[in-house]
């Protein structure tokens, strides 16, 4: 723990981001020195290049759509707490509850099932006008499926899925409609990692 | 229904009480014969017409008659579902054997039927365990393999080795009185009563529908520890026989050193002939019938071959059918798959039954009955309170390393859901009585044990679930958007895991699904099944699946009477075409014009039509493709997808009726803006694809084998579904005319969702209604409208705003003499043509 506490200084709002994200002092320096390493040239800051040099994630069909997740709107450039911001929606609920409970203050953890599902949607949803629509799910599906199965296939398939979630009719899927669809969904499951220490 | 059940029950006791009579005098008079029959064998005066040759067919006969009774036992009992929702069926078996093994002794005055040691492993138990290993929701099972693997080992060897010793310090204490048993015979006796049992578990479990993570923690646990539990048995078993002065540090070693070989080893076996039978079912296309076969005999062979080899033939039997499941159900034919399911639910269930009804029987018999109060009553007690100790201690540890750590009730469930079952009743009788002098007070006390847990245990489980209000698990199928999720979900948490550094469990998934995809599919699935197993994908086959049927329930539901009846159109239509297009087109879309066009005067409707140039669009882009296949491929496996809950006896159908309804009329709604869509501005096709010719050909000469199954799927000959309608229509005869919409794999009304694909393997035999699926309408209006063109979408706007009652959406949409959704009564005229030209 010593050691961790001495590179807990490289840190910049180190105490901020751990009450704000809920990962441990460990976790934050594991973090950092992963941020590190991602960042080539120490600028303190990743670009999109510095993602795309992960090369597991070019074999993901959704990474380039996760790597932008990381980047705010209008931003070219990821610092290290928007970086550890993101992760934290991947936290395990559990946990935090009791953590939220002492903070008390705290109006919803990044890892509360809500934010994780928007999350999830905001990867469908590329425009961020709060919906997703028959395209942007086509192409997420496109992503996932390209190989296998025809183009019309992928049509019928999206409109299907539309189908089912949409609850107000208006062909595209609210965040709402998408958080009651996938209300049967052990959230906190599939969207949690454990984060080494 | 209860008097029913009552004269099954009467039938069937006085039936065993008749064998069972019949039985030993038959036995006595056979030998009185055999000897008559020496005496007067050489002065055999002429040739007998008839013989009664009893004793030649004795025990296969009673084999059989013992089976039959145990069926009728069952049928009985499940006869009686009031019954069996409070106490479970296993529980009710357990007294029907009491019945019938009270009937066989006052019969016999002996206990002739036993469960012996012999047939209970080799033949009642592997199917099981083998059923159990084939049905095993894999990814649940891998992802929470250590757990499994802490409650099966670490668990079942403190449940042992803390009863053993519990009872070894009560006895030194007096509380047994008098008894011949020593430490390790102690401890013998704790290893073979420490393992729950998966017999006793899935027959609790299957009826209460706990959560899935719970289930496959149990039911893991279950199947693992038997293998565990037979493992310490011999270990200890050697070590009784050795005698304790033998038994130093390099003897226990050794025996720790057997445990983890026999454990492994018997694992290894599994995985070794699991995969033997995914390559050979790779190339028995040729042999269809006795595919199914090979799965099951050498599924016996990895279990006869770990036994040979002295290692845990349970753990090999479970590890061979998880191993082949994925690639057996790939490689072989529908038909053969669901041998192989249907079959090897027959042969499990079936020995599960007997196996209960054996555990019954067993304990009419004087000679076993020997009562020693403090040993019965502390082993019950022991077995119990050290399950609970262990299962939370072993949690407690286990929680420090999940991610979603397992609640205190679900602890509590696991601790509660620890029945003992058979396996320890067929240890338990391999004691040697010389080596161990309380053998049958061991065999009794696991009986007692057994009893308690499954038929206490087991009633009082459904109610403390409920009372603890334990998470249930979601009865309802994924939906798409569901599957869609989960898939994103997946690659989501690698992705992230390879961004922040992490290396966890997704990434080892991640790279495992490679390795997979990339060598054992390859090499162990036919190439042709290895496309397009996508799970996404079969969802929404499944979707599509389940739609065509309510089509056909809502169908029968109306009856007939809707129907529209005019030859107009029919006529009509013909006139649109000029007769080469019919010739080749007409078969196939309208099969139940069949061939003879004329004289179908029948009331049945025509045919109508519904087409876009958007499906026809498809069809051009994909005309040489055999979109048949394609078909085959996907339609019914998707059905199956997706059963986490094993059970022994059902299969999965889905029950939730509010979705299947909710999905049904939104997809009448979208087929019926899309019919609207239709006539207000497509063109009837012009283009017309070879293909249907060829597809024809190809039903044709499968026609023979489909016969078979026809019978139970007449009503999904044709899902023909009217959709006349005047409202809007500019066309009158079109307008008049019936409109059936009924597409066609490659006739040019497309089920986008089963567009062709390149793949021309060869034709595989489906049955029927399977081959109809391709008619059966999947109906997505993407597939049918022009979805991306807002024009179209604002022009359907207004409709979709109608309720989603059936009836109500159809008064909203069609005015006057609106459209009707039927189905023909199903073995009308025409569908007997239809089938009459397809074969």
């Amino acid at each position: 723990m010593g050691s961790s506490s001495s590179n807990m200084d490289h840190i910049p709002d180190a105490q901020h981001l751990m009450q704000e994200t809920g990962f441990s002092a460990a976790h934050l320096v594991r973090l950092y020195e992963r941020f590190d390493f991602l960042d080539k040239d120490d600028r303190g800051e990743l670009r999109l290049d510095d993602f795309e040099a992960v090369s597991e994630l070019a074999m993901n069909p959704i990474g380039d759509r996760i790597i932008r997740a990381f980047f705010s709107p209008g931003r070219e450039t990821v610092d290290f707490p928007s970086f550890v911001r993101i992760l934290a929606h991947f936290r395990p609920t559990d946990t935090n509850r009791t953590r939220n409970g002492r903070n008390g203050a705290q109006p919803e953890p990044a890892n509360s099932r809500t934010n994780k599902l928007k999350f999830a949607f905001q990867l469908y949803d590329q425009d961020r006008d709060g919906k997703i629509s028959r395209e942007e799910l086509l192409q997420v599906l496109r992503a996932m499926l390209e190989m296998q199965v025809t183009e019309e296939q992928l049509q019928s398939i999206a409109e299907r899925a539309i189908q089912e979630a949409d609850l107000d009719l208006d062909d595209t899927i609210s965040f709402d409609e998408f958080k009651k669809s996938l209300e049967k969904v052990d959230i906190e499951h599939k969207m949690s990692i454990r984060f080494l220490e | 229904m209860r008097r029913c059940g009552f004269v099954h029950l009467l039938g069937s006791v006085l039936l065993i009480g008749f064998v069972s009579s019949v039985s030993c005098e038959a036995a006595l008079t056979g030998h009185e014969s055999n000897h008559s029959e020496h005496e007067h064998g050489s002065s055999l005066s002429g040739i007998p017409i008839v013989t009664f040759k009893w004793h030649h067919v004795e025990t296969p006969y009673l084999v059989a008659l013992f089976i039959l009774v145990s069926f009728l036992a069952k049928l009985v009992i499940e006869a009686n579902h009031h019954v069996t929702n409070i106490i479970p069926e296993s529980a009710l078996l357990i007294c029907f054997g009491f019945i019938l093994g009270g009937i066989i002794w006052g019969a016999d005055k002996v206990q002739t039927f036993t469960l012996t040691p012999t047939v209970f492993f080799f033949y009642l138990l592997p199917q099981v365990i083998l059923d159990a290993g084939y049905s095993m929701p894999n990814k649940l099972f891998f992802s929470n393999m250590g757990a499994i693997l802490v409650y099966a080992v670490i668990g079942t060897c403190w449940n042992a080795a803390s009863l053993g010793l519990s009872l070894w310090g009560c006895h030194m204490g007096g509380a047994m009185g008098d008894l011949d048993i020593g430490l390790l015979q102690y401890l013998l006796f704790g290893s073979l009563i420490a393992a729950v049992d998966p017999v006793a578990v899935i027959a609790v479990f299957e009826q209460v529908h706990v959560n899935e993570v719970l289930f496959i923690m149990v039911f893991g646990e279950s199947l693992l520890n038997d293998g565990v539990t037979v493992v310490l048995f011999n270990v200890f078993d050697a070590f009784v026989s050795l005698g304790g002065a033998k038994i130093n540090a390099v003897e226990i070693i050794k025996g720790i050193i057997s445990f983890f070989v026999v454990a492994f080893g018997g694992s290894l076996v599994g995985f070794v002939f699991g995969l033997l039978i995914s390559l050979l079912t790779r190339c028995t296309k040729n042999i269809q019938i006795i595919e199914p076969g090979f799965v099951f005999v050498l599924g016996y062979l990895a279990y006869l071959t770990a036994e040979m080899l002295s290692l845990s033939a349970i753990l090999s039997i479970v590890f061979c059918g998880m191993c082949c499941q994925k690639y057996i159900n790939a490689n072989m034919d529908e038909n053969s798959v669901n041998t192989v399911r249907y079959a090897m639910k027959v042969f499990a269930n079936g020995s599960e039954t007997i196996i209960f009804v054996f555990l019954g029987i067993s304990a009419i018999d004087k000679t076993l009955w020997v009562w020693n109060t403090g040993f019965i009553l502390l082993t019950l007690l022991f077995v119990i309170v050290y399950r609970f100790i262990g299962v939370f201690f072993l949690t407690w540890i286990l929680n420090k390393f999940r991610l979603v750590p397992l609640e205190v009730i679900d602890q509590v469930i696991m601790s509660y859901g620890g029945l003992r079952g058979a396996v320890a009743y067929g240890l338990a009788m391999m004691l040697d009585e010389n080596k161990i002098k309380e053998k049958n007070l061991m065999v009794c006390t696991t009986l007692i044990v057994v009893y308690f847990t499954v038929i206490i245990q087991g009633i009082t489980m459904k109610p403390l679930v409920t009372w603890l209000k334990v998470r249930r698990a979601a009865v309802s199928e994924l939906t798409l958007i569901e599957k869609v999720q989960n898939k994103v979900f997946d690659h989501m948490l690698v992705a992230i895991e390879d961004i922040s550094g992490q290396i966890g469990h997704n990434y080892m998934r991640d790279k495992w699904n490679y390795f997979e995809e990339k060598w054992m599919s390859k090499v162990l699935m036919k190439p042709s099944a290895r496309k397009n197993r996508d799970r996404l994908f079969k969802v929404f086959h499944q979707l599509n699946l389940k739609d065509a049927m309510s089509y056909v329930a809502e169908g029968e539901r109306r009856g007939s009477l809707e129907f529209i009846r005019n030859d107009h159109a029919y006529i009509d239509f013909k006139k649109k075409f000029d007769d080469d297009y019919y010739e080749e087109v007409m078969p196939d879309i309208m099969a139940d014009m069949s061939d003879d066009h004329g004289e179908i005067r029948d009331p049945v409707p025509s045919v109508s039509l519904e087409m876009h140039e958007q499906n026809m669009k498809a069809v051009r882009d994909s005309e040489d493709v055999n979109t048949h296949h394609l078909l085959q491929q996907h339609l019914y496996r998707g059905r199956k997808q997706h059963r986490h809950r094993y059970s022994r006896s059902h299969f999965d159908v889905n029950k939730d009726e509010g979705e299947v309804q909710e999905v049904f009329q939104r997809t009448m709604r979208s087929r019926l803006e899309s019919f609207k869509s239709a006539k207000m501005g497509v063109a009837p096709p012009k283009s017309l694809s070879k293909h249907p010719k060829k597809e024809q050909q190809q039903k044709m000469s499968n026609g023979k084998s489909l016969d078979k199954t026809r019978s139970y799927y007449s009503g999904d000959e044709d899902f023909e579904f009217s959709e006349g309608d005047s409202a809007s229509g500019f066309n009158p005869s079109y307008n008049s005319m019936p409109m059936r919409v009924t597409y066609r794999a490659g006739a040019g009304i497309e089920n986008l969702g089963f567009m062709p694909d390149l793949d021309s393997g060869p034709s595989v035999q489906l049955p029927r209604w399977l081959e109809d699926s391709s008619s059966v309408v999947p109906s997505q209006r993407a597939q049918v409208q022009l979805p991306w063109t807002p024009s179209s979408l604002r022009r359907l706007a207004p409709l979709r705003t109608s309720t989603r009652s059936t009836d109500s959406f159809m008064m909203a949409d069609a005015p006057p003499n609106a459209q009707q959704i039927d189905l023909p009564p199903p073995p009308s005229p025409p569908t007997l043509l239809l089938l009459k030209f397809l074969v």
